[in-house]
């Protein structure tokens, strides 16, 4: 048995780390995505005072402080039976959607964008954003960079900070905006749906435009037949931070919708005893390993699933362009992960589209954005959609608001099943006895993962777009007989 | 000096959350000064390098070295030593490095509670009570995950650093403010500060740059900030929330007081402080507005969860660093 190790291929929490095994033939056997860090936020948020844990849990991730923030911010408000005034919501909303929009950004620029701008067998050193920029038009790089910062901005008016917010409270907000700055806002988020367009158009252009990449997202090696969740408003239009989570099955049936407080009833997590990262599934159809199909609970939570999951987008234009998606794809559900980076765009531009709805709302700038809880705190659970997956916030607490209990289903973890299998189908296909395995080959396998955006650590976030990977191939007895490197 | 005459800059981060990376990029044009006076060698976020090209450098050939990150596991512990030989100047860069932040608060745990914890919470099936195991056996062969050690350690409990830069993250404008002394000091037109000193940070407490009004008033009551509705002029102390402004180094232009939100010390300890959580008890017990022991030990009752709130950031850096059961393992 050989073995192959890829190792860091980057961070959740550290190092991810895949190892392939390959038969005494040289052919696939089996392979492993592995996550070797544990910071035990489980623990260390118990004992603490409720109303910090939107904050402590803000350090799971410096790229997405803002989900934990808001999803903490639900459950606080859950925990404390209180209904924050319409303000506040509105506010937190719109803080929200401007992060997507750099979120969002950030991911097809820096990182899926080279795949596709410059292809996935493009030379390395071609294949980064300044490649993008190169392709694309200079002008696009000042644009993207504009994008981040009009995010953060938004983001440090409503949340106090540019990272790590800290204005999220029991009830609402400790601050509102003022008028000056909801102007400002608004003009920053019609420029950022100019920019979402921009963006769509440039999508249409060099990736639908080109039948090798469209062969690539419609092509078997990254398709997977499983079910998707997503957060929908009472519509059943996406929604990033209220409403319930709609699940659907292969087919694209709705299995079901669940408020956050129903959650249990629906996803269960898989202990392995290789790996630090638990694997959800859909307790309702039940654990069959890492499987496809209608019987597997294996589950996506990303956007191309959260458009799965809705029945629509619930801005004018994202629309057009979500109806646009199936039919180029062939109708719903959508299988291809690939095409979670075009369905990505697609709720880039509704982010913004939001963000403007939401600003001009005549009561964004009112000082009602708190109400002050009257109830015993008890136990509550917030749920918002992250870029990366539905996230989940539960905390329990004593009649003081001291918390007992804290449990988190993040974002990237909904996924690991599926990524799981996604590494593996495109290493099963990629190496085969006797084929030299190329740098080319490890992007291949490495974009099977990269569609996810998994958030492990921010390393996926890396300017260059490429993460460095090493193979080591052992020979049975451990010897090293080959190296391949990319990016090293 | 590398070839092209530019010294070189290394960043890196071991047991953190990523965002004192993303306050780098947020210094937004100005990262093009480091383009211009630097020959970036080694930074995960930024561009693709391996640990043995950091190990094939000569020692002392980095210039700079921004560490983030916690001292979590022994590959970090590792890379915290090569980085350290091979830079002439090491930064303990943000809370985690340098005093090990909020992460540092599971060393009032031991690793088995952790463990316990995560693979046993309401969500999880876990029928034969499975833990994830350093070495396990699959059908095709051994698998390999790192063991973590007992506690999290600041960056200066496993290597000497040169300087300390504080912040959750470091502010973009303190950041800027440093790459630019350094470029200033590679120019010869300035000096650097004495080794072992705090950069990019005040030297004074986030209530010296505080715009909200303190008149020394002293309180009965300690509440907690969901059961307030905060003046937005006066100190949020003397309305009785906790705020940690007074322990706290200045720097951060008391960014959450602004927004309505106590200090939560991201700044880590005041100039002269030994023990951050042991100045901010002694601060906040000063506006008790009580001499009678059971009445302030009512007073105190307002803050349920002490370890949490005086040691939110500062736990490993603090002087007991973790609790008996965090330091059992």
């Amino acid at each position: 048995m050989q073995r192959i190790s890829i190792d860091p291929i980057t961070r959740l929490e550290g190092h991810g780390k895949i190892d392939i095994f390959l038969d005494d033939e040289g052919n696939f056997a089996n392979s492993y995505f592995q996550i070797p860090e544990l910071r035990g936020f489980e623990r260390f948020c118990v004992g603490r005072q409720v109303e910090e844990v939107p904050i402590l849990t803000n350090r799971i991730c410096g790229v997405c402080p803002e989900a934990h923030h808001m999803a903490g911010a639900k459950a606080v408000d859950a925990v404390y039976h209180v209904d924050p005034p319409r303000t506040a919501k509105m506010l937190r909303e719109l803080l929200y959607s401007a992060f997507y929009c750099t979120d969002h950004t950030t991911h097809f620029y820096a990182l899926a964008g080279p795949d596709f701008i410059m292809g996935p067998t493009a030379p390395v050193a071609e294949r980064n954003i300044l490649g993008v920029i190169h392709k694309v038009g200079l002008e696009i790089g000042g644009k993207v960079i504009q994008m981040r910062k009009y995010g953060h901005t938004v983001v440090e008016m409503i949340g106090g900070r540019k990272v790590h917010p800290c204005t999220s409270i029991p009830g609402g907000l400790t601050k509102g905006i003022t008028k000056e700055q909801r102007d400002e806002i608004e003009t920053m988020g019609r420029w950022a749906i100019e920019f979402a367009q921009f963006t769509l158009q440039a999508f249409n252009d060099i990736v639908l435009g080109n039948k090798e990449y469209v062969d690539l997202i419609l092509g078997d090696i990254y398709t997977h037949h499983t079910h998707y969740i997503g957060m929908v408003d009472e519509n059943n239009k996406v929604n990033f931070y209220d409403g319930k989570v709609s699940v659907v099955d292969p087919d694209g049936k709705r299995l079901g919708k669940y408020a956050p407080n129903e959650y249990t009833d629906w996803i269960a997590e898989r202990v392995e005893p290789w790996t630090y990262l638990k694997f959800p599934y859909l307790k309702k159809v039940g654990w069959k390993g890492f499987v496809d199909g209608k019987d597997s609970g294996v589950y996506m939570a990303t956007p191309l699933s959260r458009l799965n999951a809705a029945d629509g987008m619930a801005t004018p234009l994202a629309q057009a362009e979500y109806e646009k998606f199936y039919s180029t794809l062939g109708g719903k559900p959508v299988h291809q992960r690939l095409a979670i980076h075009w369905a990505r765009l697609i709720e880039l531009l509704y982010a913004a589209e939001r963000w403007v709805e939401l600003v001009t709302d005549p009561e964004i700038t009112s000082d009602n954005f708190r109400t002050i809880p009257t109830e015993k705190p008890t136990e509550g659970v917030g749920i918002v959609e992250a870029p990366r997956g539905t996230l989940t916030h539960h905390y329990t607490t004593d009649e003081r608001g001291i918390t007992t209990k804290v449990n988190l289903i993040v974002g990237t973890t909904n996924n690991y099943a599926s990524i799981q299998m996604s590494t593996k189908k495109a290493a099963q296909n990629l190496i085969k006895k006797g084929t030299p395995i190329t740098e080319g080959m490890l992007n291949m396998v490495e974009m099977a993962f990269r569609a996810y955006d998994p958030c492990f650590g921010c390393a996926t976030h890396s300017l260059p777009g490429q993460m460095p990977l090493e193979i080591n191939i052992h020979d049975v007895q451990g010897n090293l007989v080959q190296v391949l490197k990319q990016n090293c | 000096m590398s070839a092209n005459g530019k010294p070189k800059f290394a960043m890196y981060w071991a047991a953190s959350c990523g965002g004192c990376e993303i306050a780098v990029l947020n210094i937004h044009e100005k990262i093009l000064d480091v383009d211009a006076n630097f020959e970036v060698v080694f930074w995960p976020v930024a561009m693709d390098a391996k640990y043995k090209d950091v190990e094939a450098m000569e020692d002392g050939s980095i210039l700079l070295t921004l560490f983030n990150g916690a001292i979590r596991n022994d590959e970090n512990e590792h890379i915290a030593k090569l980085l350290r030989q091979k830079s002439k100047i090491l930064v303990a860069f943000g809370s985690c490095a340098n005093e090990g932040c909020m992460p540092a608060l599971a060393n009032l745990s031991s690793i088995k509670d952790i463990m316990d914890t995560a693979f046993t919470t309401i969500s999880t099936e876990n029928p034969s009570n499975i833990r994830p195991q350093p070495y396990f056996t699959v059908p095709e062969g051994e698998l390999h995950i790192p063991t973590l050690f007992p506690i999290v350690r600041t960056l200066d409990q496993v290597v000497p650093v040169d300087y300390y830069m504080p912040g959750c993250p470091p502010e973009s404008h303190q950041i800027a403010a440093v790459i630019d002394l350094v470029i200033q000091v590679l120019q010869g037109n300035a000096q650097l500060p004495p080794a072992g000193s705090v950069i990019g940070a005040g030297g004074s407490t986030v209530c010296d740059e505080c715009a909200r009004k303190r008149d020394v008033k002293k309180i009965k009551k300690f509440d907690r900030i969901q059961n307030v509705m905060i003046d937005a002029e006066i100190c949020i102390l003397e309305q009785g929330v906790l705020c940690s402004g007074p322990a706290t180094r200045s720097g951060c232009k008391a960014i959450c007081p602004a927004a309505g939100s106590p200090c939560i010390g991201c700044y880590g300890p005041a100039e002269g402080a030994l023990d951050y959580g042991a100045r901010l008890m002694s601060a906040v017990a000063s506006v008790v507005d009580s001499n009678d022991p059971a009445e302030i030990e009512k007073i105190f009752e307002g803050i349920p969860d002490p370890a949490g709130q005086f040691y939110r950031f500062n736990l490993a850096g603090s002087l007991m660093r973790a609790s008996k059961s965090g330091w059992n393992g």
